[in-house]
């Protein structure tokens, strides 16, 4: 009977329903703060600094982004602009794409859609997950993303962890950020790059509770509508 | 006379309106007990709509190529005003009408709606069915993400299974020695032209044979045997006025699911778009676990149970085409589930319970354990179209059928 449950089980785990699994530390879900704009404004900003400089947002336009994070014309051009594009132009990226995959061993890919490809809460934990290994080109590896070619760019910010036996993660060089500070950071980052992976999301669920609304009492008028022409059918 | 009434003359002696009219809605009698299970009609014709509309829009946007198509999409999301609303009712619409559909089949089943004299009516819905799945299937490589990509690769790969000529024949669906964007051109074509012209005629053929041998009915009962002495159908009522308002509040129904997904869970949890297709197509980079979409699995699941490939195309194959020969299996003396025996319905409970399981299944990598589940109830499928339907009545207590439909 016990064989019979355990195959059961493995028959129907539901832990292989996100793929590739689950099975990395650490592991903890990212709980983003939808809209929050000063938390996008900080990702935002985290982003431009840090992740730009290999990682293009090319579906994503200056503007629009602007627009929907409160950031103004002026402070886009002055702040978030770095190779004289024009407002209106996609997010891209100056490193060309040869070059970088002779640099990183692949080209870092465009983030426009990663949030929806790989889901918030893996960014929120492979970006949390950077440690010490000698063995690698830049002098770290990635417990969620095993030999990533991504060096740890917010190493100065998070400081610098070891893997121990057991598998956790545990700073050895402190950052100019505390653990608790970093994932906040983390989780601003990875909730702006939710953002991009659908500009639309707010508004589409703020015009989805009006429909829905709409749909129910148009559901009523048809219901009492259907009963008042079915009452003599017996 | 007035002026409409003049109108109406005027077409009707060039044209038969007013008779299409009465033959189709006004004067067409349904048996008037049709349940909750009879809307699924009506709503499949809806999101036959709402993809042909929303189709035609997103065509306007959508670029047909390798080097544009992935973009495209991202561009209708973004950039194209309520371009993302076209696109998930576009994409929710698949999954919805693959549901709608699936139960639309199931009412069939429960209540024998495929037995005589509506064998024709099954036998178009089962070319719908297959048509349907052919346009999900072309119309999923269009986003031209790396999903789209390997499931296409799978999916043609199956074809090599012909005999002889099976290398060949995958070349000639491709278009070229890979997946690649003249495979993406011709699955456009297919799917925005052929396709629906084909599903359209088949609808209409579908509707045709329906109304001409009339409807069934939960209780299975023909209601034309008794009329009154205007020759209506004695438990029949106009299908125009009464199922039209009762289907709108069908639809009303409907919608706010629909709508609920659109707006609030457009990728369905992954099983309506999933998380790989948000990178490009890409020749070089597998996704860790190629799945089809959720609507092929149970189909998918019968493949990959039998160990040797051929075969389980085969078997997937005989899976599909079983399906079309259910009204001469099924030879209970009665035709709905409420006056067949506890054995039919045990035995169709398990089926349903079986498809799931390999819908299930085949959206999973398979391991030894699910191997194994896989093959007991892809036999338990097979089992139950043959041999149990042509037997079961010999074994199974049916209850007597009354004259008229009950309540």
């Amino acid at each position: 009977m016990k064989k019979i449950i355990a195959i059961a089980l493995s028959v129907f785990s539901l832990s292989a329903l996100a793929a590739g699994g689950g099975d990395y530390k650490p592991n903890d879900p990212a709980n983003l703060p939808y809209g929050n704009k000063v938390s996008l404004q900080r990702g935002a900003q985290l982003y431009f600094n840090y992740c730009l400089g290999c990682h293009s947002l090319g579906f994503q336009r200056y503007q629009r982004t602007g627009e929907d994070l409160g950031i103004s014309v002026d402070i886009l051009k002055e702040n978030f602009i770095f190779d004289g594009s024009k407002k209106g132009e996609h997010i891209k990226i100056a490193m060309p794409e040869s070059y970088a995959a002779n640099w990183f061993g692949a080209a870092p890919p465009d983030l426009s859609l990663i949030a929806r490809s790989r889901g918030a809460d893996w960014l929120y934990n492979y970006m949390r997950g950077f440690y010490k290994d000698e063995t690698r080109p830049y002098g770290v590896n990635n417990s969620v993303f095993k030999d990533v070619g991504m060096p740890h760019v917010l190493q100065p910010l998070q400081g610098l962890q070891v893997k121990t036996e057991e598998g956790d993660l545990k700073i050895i060089e402190e950052g100019s950020m505390t653990p608790q500070e970093y994932d906040l950071a983390v989780r601003d980052l990875v909730n702006f790059l939710d953002y991009v992976g659908e500009p639309i999301k707010l508004e589409r669920q703020q015009i989805g509770v009006k429909v829905l609304i709409f749909i129910l009492i148009f559901f009523i008028f048809a219901y009492f509508l259907k009963k008042e022409y079915w009452k003599d059918i017996h | 006379m007035t002026r409409t009434q003049q109108l109406i003359g005027w077409i009707d002696d060039r044209f038969p309106l007013t008779k299409v009219w009465n033959e189709h809605l006004a004067e067409y009698y349904a048996p008037k007990n049709f349940n909750f299970w009879y809307f699924f009609g009506s709503l499949a014709l809806l999101v036959l709509v709402n993809q042909l509309l929303t189709g035609i829009w997103l065509t306007m946007h959508y670029n047909p190529s390798a080097e544009g198509a992935y973009e495209s999409v991202e561009y209708i999301m973004r950039d194209v005003p309520y371009g993302w609303l076209l696109r998930y009712m576009h994409s929710t619409g698949a999954s919805a009408f693959f549901i709608v559909v699936y139960l639309h089949m199931f009412r069939g089943m429960i209540y024998g709606s495929y037995r005589k004299p509506r064998e024709l009516v099954w036998l178009f819905g089962m070319v719908i069915f297959v048509l349907l799945m052919a346009e999900a299937f072309m119309g999923y490589l269009l986003p031209w993400g790396n999903m789209s990509y390997w499931g296409a690769q799978v999916i043609i790969n199956l074809f090599s299974a012909v005999p002889v000529y099976g290398d060949e024949l995958v070349t000639w669906i491709r278009g070229d020695f890979l997946i690649s964007g003249a495979t993406l051109n011709r699955f456009f074509a297919l799917h925005v032209v052929a396709l629906p012209i084909a599903l359209l005629l088949m609808v209409f053929l579908h509707i045709v044979a329906l109304h001409a041998v009339g409807s069934n009915n939960p209780d299975g009962v023909e209601i034309k045997k008794l009329k009154d002495d205007k020759g209506i159908p004695l438990d029949g009522i106009p299908f125009h006025p009464y199922y039209t308002v009762k289907d709108i509040v069908g639809v009303a129904g409907f919608l706010f699911f629909f709508c609920m997904i659109i707006f609030f869970f457009p990728d369905g949890g992954g099983f309506f778009l999933e998380p790989p297709n948000f990178t490009p197509a890409n020749n070089l980079k597998t996704p860790e676990h190629i799945a089809p979409v959720w609507y092929f699995t149970p189909f998918y699941s019968v493949l990959r149970a039998v160990p040797d490939k051929d075969l389980g195309v085969v078997a997937m194959g005989l899976s599909l085409v079983i399906l079309f020969f259910l009204p001469w299996l099924d030879r209970s003396p009665v035709k709905s589930i409420r006056y067949k025996g506890p054995i039919f319905k045990l035995a169709l409970a398990l089926f349903v319970i079986s498809f799931f399981i390999l819908g299930y299944l085949g959206m999973k990598a398979p391991t030894p354990g699910r191997t194994v589940m896989a093959q007991i109830t892809t036999a338990y499928y097979f089992f139950f179209f043959f041999p149990f339907l042509p037997f079961y009545h010999k074994f199974d207590k049916t209850k007597p059928v009354p004259e008229r439909v009950t309540d």
